[in-house]
Parts: C-alpha cells; structure tokens; sequence
C-alpha cells in the first residue's frame, strides 16, 4: 500500500474514534419508508393477574382518600366559590381573564389584530348576592400577529339567577398602542371590496397546523368574530378557544361592510368538547368587527365517517 | 505523494468536524423526519429500526391491545448494570388523547435525542440507563391516533374507538379518565357521548388496562411516571380531586417548578405548575392520579404548547421547539430522580460531559495532525 493511502487510512481510523462510538462504528440504518408489517416482538410475558377484580380499590394512603371513594359524585361546577384574593395562576382567574380577552377582542379586533392572553398579575372576586359575582382583574394581553402586549385592569361580572346570561366586562383598555394596522386594514378591505371573486377558504388552520399566508387575516378575522360567540357562552365554568375554522365564505359587501359565512369550531377547555358555531362575520376598518347571525350547530353523533381498518 | 494526502486529510476532518459538532447529528444518525408529524404507520416502522440498530440498547414490547385490537407497543431502553442490581424504572407516555399530535412527536423526539446522546457516550445517559429502565410508549391510544388521521373531521378526536356501550350512541372513552383512581367521582361525563366519558368502570378499556397491567405488575421498580399531552403549557401533579393531596406535595411542586424553569430558559415559555384542580379543573381517573396512588412517587402530566392560538393544531414548525423544551423538562425531572434514588452516584454535570467530549476531539485531532505532518516529513 502507497505510504499516502497509508497516512490516509491512519487519519481516517484515527477520526471515527473522536466520535467516540463505544461499540464500534455507527452504521447508518436504512431509511424505511414503506409500512412494514408489525410483528408482536416475543418479550417478557405480561404478568396478568386473572383474579384481578377491577373493582376493588388500590390501596390508598391516607383517611383523606378512603373517605373520598365513598363520597358522592362531585359536581363539575365550581362547588366552592372563592373570594377575596386570588392566585392569579389558578383556574377562577384564568377563566375570568379570558372573559376579558373575548370582551377586548370583540372591541378591538381586526384581521391584524387578534389578542391572547399573556398573563394574570392580579385577581380578586366578590360575590353579589342575587345578581352574581365580580371579578377584578389585572391581566396582559398579546397581539397573537404582532407581539405587541397591552396590560390593563377589568371587572367581570358573571351574572346570577336562573337565567344566567352573558357576563359583563368593563376594561381600562384605551386602544391598541402604536402598531399601526390601518395601512393594512385599508389594503384588506380594497382588495376583498368587489363582487369579483369572493373569497373562500378551508379548515384554518389544517391539520398540520399550517394556514396558507394570504389566508391569515381570514383565520384572524375568524378568531376575533368567535369571540363575539365565546363571550357570550362563557361562564365561571368554562374556558373557550376557537379550535378551527371550518369554512369562511365571503358574501356581497353590503353597507360598506365586508361580509362572511363563518363556520366553526370552538374548544372548550373544562368539557373537552369541540362545539361548532355558524357566524356571520361583518367587518371594516371603520366599524371593526361585528357578529351576527350565530347559532349552535348540533353535535353530529351519527356523522362520523366510515372507519379504515 | 505528501500534498494529496494532505488535502485528503484536511477534507475528512473538515467534514468530521462539521458533522460531529452540529445538531444534524441526528440527521446523520437518521433521515427520519423529527420536525414533521407522522402517521401511526411510519411511527411503527420507525419503532422497528429503532430497535433494529440498537439492539444493546432497545428492545420493543408489545404490552397490549387496543379495542380495534391493534398493538400496544413500547420502546425499552436501558444498560446492564455493572453492578448486576435489580434496575429501577420510569415509565414516559405519549399520545392517550388522539388529537394532542405534539404528544407522539415529542416521544419520538425524545427517543432521538436518546441514540444520539448514546451515540456520543453521553456519560450522563449511560449512568443513567445503567440503574433505570426507561419505558416509553410513543402512542398509547393507536386507535384515536389513527382515527384523527383519517380526514380533516376527525382530526380533533380526543378518545379511544371503541364500540358505544348499551343504551348510548357514541364511540370512545377518555382514556384518561378511565383509570382505577377515584375513578368516576369528578370532572367527567357518564354519557357515552361525551368528551370526558370515563367508561363503564375502572379499567375497562383495553388501552387503560394494558397500561394497569403492565406498570402495575412492576409498580417497586417505578420510580417515575410521566404523560405528555398538549395543550395548555402546564405541569401537573397528582391529584385531579380537589381535595386529595398527595404526600409529597412539596417535592412534586419544588421538581415540578424547577423543570417549568428550565423550560422557560430556552425559548421564554411559561409552564404553569400545580394540580389540576388548581390550575386547570378537577378530574378523576387520570393515569397520573393512578400512578401516584399506587406509590409511584414522582407522576406527572406534561400539556406542552401552546396556550389556546393553535391548541391541538400546533404547527409543524414548533414542533422543533416545543419538543426542545419538554425534553429539558423531562430531563430535569429525570436527573433529580436519579440523583434522589442513586445519591452516592450521582450523573455528572452537563457541562462536564461537554468539556470531555471537546477536550477528546481536541487531542484525537492535534494527534491525526502530527501524524500526518510526521509521515509527510
């Protein structure tokens, strides 16, 4: 062998051991991508007990836990309804504060606006008797598309009775600072302000999470109209997001307003549930944006698509 | 001739060094795509070459099936003991709700970080494999899993596939609300119908059963039980029922909030941390809540991102940075669990580890250069 092929061969033995492979050298699998057939690898046989009775209990560890099993059901609802000072992590202000971020959304939402709630720095809540309970909050919000945070003070009241009804916000919230979207609310509104070509579009995001750019300002507008639904559905029991936007469809512009068909899906937190709302969106950059038109779409139980086995 | 064999030299080493220093070590190791979700196919054949090309390593297990009767399979990862003691154990799962995608990427991406710090001789790892079986199962709920693959209306299933029970008409169980801990006492539905269904009683599905059997068989070896699902930036601890607490309430809160604070490190975001009644809603029947209940002492749920804009849709393009944060966050938990079981053996530092591995290429390198240059003279 050349002495050159040599050296070369000394280096090369000499670098793999500096990737410090303790077995030897790494050999790159193959990549897979076809499905292969599965086969049940023999294994350490799975100890199960046939006398098993599921019914009885694990044995538990303190006389808290025994005496819980034998308690009734627990209702889902808040059964204990705090007062006073809140911590601001827990659940009642959370779900409060995100009344708030649907109140504000609903105010000053745009196609280039569309708040989050960052955080809950203070929160008290009162109760008042037949007419509900009052919360005091002090949260940060977050412009999902610019990042820009506003911090304000608010008050929620859930109301009592048997007749619920939508809570009430009232905020400190003058407006959004300077992150001027007029320029681009305008250059929206001209380009969707014709019969031409009325937009359409679908599932918002996909699957994969992905929203094609030039829909964006439609999955926003989607979000921000929803929040006209989630605040009035909310209550002290629930926490609402908008999952998904299953279809927007853009309708004849109809007094200076750029009009919508929205349909879709909204999450709630505390049920787990995914409820489908049909909306009618109406917007400008003058007027923002209005909802009209909402109504629940029943759960579907006989919907569901053939399986693949 | 000398020059040839240098300009060969200077382009293997060029090209080793970029290799062995970047993160496409991964890449390298695998062209398996960490950053992309995957269907339940692709996710078994790569469970299949994961173990194939690390038989010291890994061995599969199938501990279960499913209701449509499907594989239940985990990965087991782990090292002779120098000591040929009885290993200890840490179970990780992913993928008990169907729709909560980033769950099985992070598990993959879990198991990927794993090869690759195996394949540095990450002494950290190895120590820690030497003492502690680790048991991941990528998808637990394979039927949900692939259900929510089937078109775009049903990617947002939450619950297993099984049939409805008699007198309702509607498919699935919350498998996390169908485990053997105070199990139907609060925050679930017993319609059928529902979202937070727990099932007709403790166990009785085949998924949450496997799970029952197979860590409750093993329950002295578990020191560790954690279930990663999404969304919510959270860090649960036992117990679901608000007034149940567990008895090291303290510690799991101290662990839990050091994990959510290396977390935050590294792209800023906050994990909350408590129990579910106090941070998110009371439930019951949860396998973390089962978990604690049977001893296992440290037990937690993982929701990784985000915080409502996607939810379950998270994007592709955090699956990369969600996936870096839950891996600090279940190695912070992991490490203190070693050190707490395995205190006259304690896993050295991270950045002793790093220095070892520069301080090795440095001296394998100067030598292939003096060798070379020796040989050209």
């Amino acid at each position: 062998m050349s002495p050159a092929l040599m050296r070369v061969l000394w280096v090369v033995v000499l670098l793999s051991a500096v990737r410090g492979a303790p077995l030897g050298t790494v050999t790159p699998p193959p990549v897979i991508l076809e499905p292969v057939p599965s086969v049940p690898v023999p294994s350490e046989p799975v100890r199960v007990d046939s006398g098993a009775d599921q019914n009885i209990s694990i044995p538990i560890h303190t006389e808290q836990q025994q005496q819980q099993q034998q308690q009734q059901q627990v209702a889902l609802d808040v059964d204990v309804m705090l007062t006073g000072e809140l911590n601001p992590n827990h659940y009642p202000a959370r779900r409060a504060a995100q009344v708030v971020l649907h109140h504000l959304n609903t105010r000053y939402g745009s196609p280039y606006w569309w708040g989050a709630l960052r955080q809950v720095h203070k929160a008290t809540a009162e109760a008042l008797g037949d007419s509900g309970r009052k919360y005091s909050l002090e949260v940060t919000l977050q412009d999902q598309i610019s990042g820009t945070k506003e911090t304000c003070t608010a008050e929620v009241v859930f109301p009592g009775g048997p007749a619920g009804g939508p809570p009430q916000v009232t905020t400190s919230y003058e407006g959004k600072s300077e992150i001027n979207t007029q320029a681009q609310e305008e250059a929206l509104y001209n380009q969707y302000n014709t019969s031409q070509n009325l937009l359409s579009g679908h599932n918002l995001p996909d699957s994969y999470g992905h929203v094609a750019p030039g829909m964006e300002p439609f999955w926003h507008l989607g979000g921000v109209a929803s929040s006209f639904v989630m605040l009035k559905e909310s209550s002290e029991n629930t926490l609402y997001n908008m999952a998904q936007v299953v279809s927007v469809t853009q309708l004849a512009t109809e007094n200076n307003q750029l009009r919508f068909n929205y349909d879709v899906l909204l999450h709630e937190m505390v049920s787990q549930e995914i409820i489908h709302w049909k909306l009618l969106a109406s917007w400008s950059p003058q007027e923002g944006v209005k909802a009209s038109q909402m109504e629940l779409l029943p759960k579907c139980h006989h919907c569901e698509p053939p399986q693949e086995h | 001739m000398p020059s040839s064999g240098l300009l060969v030299f200077l382009l293997v080493l060029h090209a080793n060094l970029k290799f062995s220093l970047s993160l496409g070590v991964s890449e390298r190791i695998w062209n398996y795509n960490y950053t992309r979700y995957h269907p339940m196919d692709e996710i078994s054949s790569w469970m299949d070459s994961v173990e194939e090309q690390n038989p010291k390593l890994v061995t599969s297990l199938v501990y279960g099936q499913t209701f449509e009767k499907r594989d239940i399979k985990l990965l087991k990862f782990g090292l002779p003991d120098p000591g040929g003691l009885e290993k200890k154990a840490v179970w990780v799962d992913c993928g008990i709700h169907a729709r909560e995608w980033i769950a099985p990427a992070f598990c993959q991406w879990f198991v990927k970080e794993i090869l690759q710090s195996y394949n540095e001789s990450d002494v950290r790892l190895t120590k820690f494999l030497q003492k502690i079986d680790l048991y991941v199962t990528p998808v637990l709920n394979v039927d949900g899993y692939m259900f929510s693959w089937t078109n775009q209306s049903t990617r947002l299933w939450r619950k297993s596939r099984s049939l409805p029970p008699q007198g309702c008409g509607c498919h699935g169980v919350d498998l996390n609300r169908n485990f053997n801990a105070n199990w139907g006492t609060v925050g679930v539905s017993t319609d059928c119908c529902s979202n937070t269904y727990c099932g007709v009683s403790p166990a009785s599905e085949p998924e949450a059963k496997a799970v029952t059997d197979f860590v409750g068989t093993r329950v002295e070896q578990f020191l560790c039980y954690l279930t990663i699902h999404s969304s919510g930036q959270l860090i649960l601890l036992p117990y679901g029922h608000p007034q149940i607490t567990a008895p090291n309430y303290e510690e799991l809160v101290s662990v839990g909030k050091a994990a959510a604070s290396e977390m935050k490190k590294l792209y800023g975001m906050e994990y909350r941390v408590g129990t579910s009644p106090q941070i998110l809603y009371a439930n019951s029947g949860s396998s973390r809540d089962w978990a604690r209940l049977l001893g296992i002492p440290f037990s937690y749920t993982f929701e990784l991102r985000d915080k409502g804009e996607f939810g379950h849709l998270l994007p592709e393009d955090q699956i990369k940075p969600a996936c870096e944060e839950a891996y600090v966050g279940v190695t912070s938990i992991l490490s203190y669990v070693y050190d707490k079981n395995f205190p006259n053996d304690k896993l050295p530092t991270a950045a002793a580890t790093a220095c070892v591995h520069a301080t090795g290429l440095i001296v394998m390198t100067t030598l292939a250069t003096l060798l070379v240059t020796l040989g050209s003279v």
